[in-house]
């Protein structure tokens, strides 16, 4: 009686765990195709010169070409390139966001408008933000042009004083609905009453702003700043869109001069360098993160 | 005196409700401007839009750089591509997420955390890192130029299965004994207990991959060439290219890429919300 009974129980367990398999199977064969493959591909790419004709066999360099690759001019001029732009979008975007957050965070007939025309730039994506940039900035029929005083010059996308900063302006827009929205979920955390009382102490804008909102808000800015970030070093489209990485390259982001050494030098050698630094620079970004969570959720219990 | 003060007071208090809509309008009419002007354009002539001083609004809206835009664009058929990959995606996200998720959840199997971790790990390798390899696999496997290249890849997330997992971990304890069933009883339990109590993850995981699939661009550019496999997101990239005489249809197209995302965020500001912020305030 006790035998066939533990027996039962023990297919049972096995069962379940079949189950457990068969369940988590289709994401793991995904993961191993589309994730954990290229990855670790990428990392033996990195070792492999690229011949420069296709059809030739590989040449093995070992670290040579990741030596080769970093300490190129090229390779820190993208790198400087990227900095620049994380630096120029992230903490411009979550200030705007947080100050448009702010001013939506009152009680005030008609507000939910305002606040979706706030939001509203969450609904273009890369693509349609650059375009409509990329016509307003029409070097002959382009309305921002002509209000910038600069029909008849080269486009401010071809002058190499102004692309990054043109790009990096369209990225901030298009990014402003996001960063209001999340702006806006964590001033929803900051209690009223809180920042009455402050008005009622005759607290002005400007205090309130930096004595009870800030530190309140302090996770969901930090979490953004990192987030922001991460998604910010892998921006392509509006590279892509705007600029292709020119003029004279002051636009070649990480994720472009990848895009433009696979498809337009045939050197995978060079981008497989290349996305190993990437993913180095993420890996930082989100074991900063994971860090800040773990404090987090202490804190909270 | 009590009355003159009062007095006062209302109108101060009316002057400053009055300051504080000014400001709102001024910043709403600031981010909303590039768009609006973007419909004006689409509205004008190319003659128009390149007259100066400029016109900000059209007193003869022309309708047929839409028509132009949707059939020789071929819009219509870019739009149908990224609703059906986009669909396709999020439904293939959910779906895997749920199982790995319930597996993750209610199930002992051995490795479990070990491949949880396996799970985890993904969401620190962007596809950005990886493109140029996957596109060669995709080559490789002869999904070139086909929607499986431009689905299949995005057909389970670390992130979607973690967030859901969260969910059905936080059902309540006589509710999960309940899971310890056989086969069927399993089948059962997850599709009529967690998933439905686990319905505002999976709205929100839904409106994330929606936009994340919607907007995708670097991938579906290299994947593809056939223009009959054209998402919106790739065909904007080649009608920004066209010349003056024609930027009329560019600022239609560009209006057209974004009306679907728009009507979304009108109908489903809410969802839509949490969706976005599912990932970032809660962690």
């Amino acid at each position: 009686m006790t035998e066939p009974r533990r027996r039962s129980r023990r297919s049972r367990k096995v069962r379940e765990a079949l189950l457990g398999y068969l369940l988590v199977s289709p994401s793991l064969l995904i993961f191993g195709v589309f994730v954990f493959y290229p990855f670790l591909k990428n990392i033996w790419l990195g070792m492999y010169r690229t011949p420069p004709f296709p059809g030739l066999p590989k040449r093995y360099a070992a670290f040579d070409q990741y030596e080769r690759v970093l300490t190129s001019p090229e390779f820190r001029n993208s790198l400087r390139t990227t900095f620049l732009f994380v630096a120029a979008t992230v903490p411009t975007g979550i200030v705007l966001g947080l100050l448009m957050a702010m001013l939506a965070h009152q009680r005030l007939r008609g507000i939910t408008v305002y606040r979706t025309i706030f939001s509203s730039t969450v609904a273009t994506s890369i693509a349609v933000a650059s375009v409509i940039f990329f016509t307003l900035l029409n070097p002959q029929v382009g309305l921002l042009t002509y209000w910038m005083g600069r029909q008849g010059e080269p486009s401010v996308l071809d002058d190499p004083k102004w692309a990054l900063i043109a790009v990096a302006g369209v990225t901030i827009w298009q990014n402003l609905g996001l960063s209001f929205i999340l702006m806006s979920a964590g001033l929803q955390g900051v209690p009223d009453d809180l920042l009455e009382a402050a008005e009622v102490d005759g607290a002005g804008a400007w205090s309130r702003l930096r004595n009870v909102v800030m530190p309140l808000l302090s996770p969901t800015i930090f979490f953004a700043t990192i987030v922001g970030s991460i998604l910010a070093f892998q921006a392509f489209g509006q590279i892509d869109l705007l600029t292709q990485g020119g003029p004279l390259k002051k636009t070649n982001v990480l994720v472009y001069a990848m895009y433009d050494a696979v498809f337009r030098q045939n050197n995978e050698g060079k981008a497989a360098v290349l996305s190993v630094a990437l993913f180095a620079i993420t890996l930082v970004l989100t074991l900063i993160q994971l860090r800040l969570l773990e404090r987090r959720v202490t804190y909270e219990r | 005196m009590s009355a003159e003060q009062a007095r006062r007071r209302r109108t101060g208090r009316h002057l400053r409700t009055a300051g504080r809509y000014l400001l709102l309008t001024l910043v709403a009419a600031v981010v909303l401007f590039p768009i609006y002007i973007t419909v004006v354009n689409s509205l004008l002539t190319p003659g128009q839009i390149a007259d100066r001083p400029p016109t900000l609004f059209p007193t003869h809206p022309q309708w047929s750089a839409y028509s132009t835009a949707w059939t020789q664009g071929h819009l219509g058929r870019y739009l149908f591509n990224s609703f059906l990959v986009t669909t396709i995606i999020v439904v293939g996200q959910i779906a895997t997420s749920i199982a790995a998720a319930y597996a993750f959840a209610f199930l002992e199997f051995p490795f479990r955390r070990t491949i949880f971790v396996l799970f985890l790990a993904t969401m620190m390798v962007p596809f950005e890192i990886t493109f140029f390899t996957n596109q060669a696999t995709v080559v490789h496997l002869g999904w070139y130029d086909s929607y499986l290249a431009l689905t299949v890849p995005f057909l389970a997330t670390g992130f979607g299965a973690f967030l859901i997992r969260q969910s059905f971990l936080a059902l309540p304890g006589p509710l999960r004994d309940a899971a310890e069933l056989d086969g069927a009883g399993h089948w059962r339990f997850m599709t009529k207990v967690a998933v439905p109590l686990a319905r505002p993850s999976i709205a929100a995981l839904s409106v994330f991959s929606f936009f994340a699939a919607f907007n995708q661009y670097l991938w579906p550019l290299i994947v593809t060439k056939d223009e009959r496999l054209r998402t919106v997101q790739i065909g904007l990239r080649y009608l920004s290219r066209t010349q003056v005489d024609q930027i009329n249809i560019t600022f239609a197209g560009t209006v057209l890429a974004a009306l679907p995302l728009f009507v979304l965020l009108i109908f489903f500001q809410k969802h839509l919300v949490r969706g976005l912020t599912a990932g970032a305030v809660k962690g």
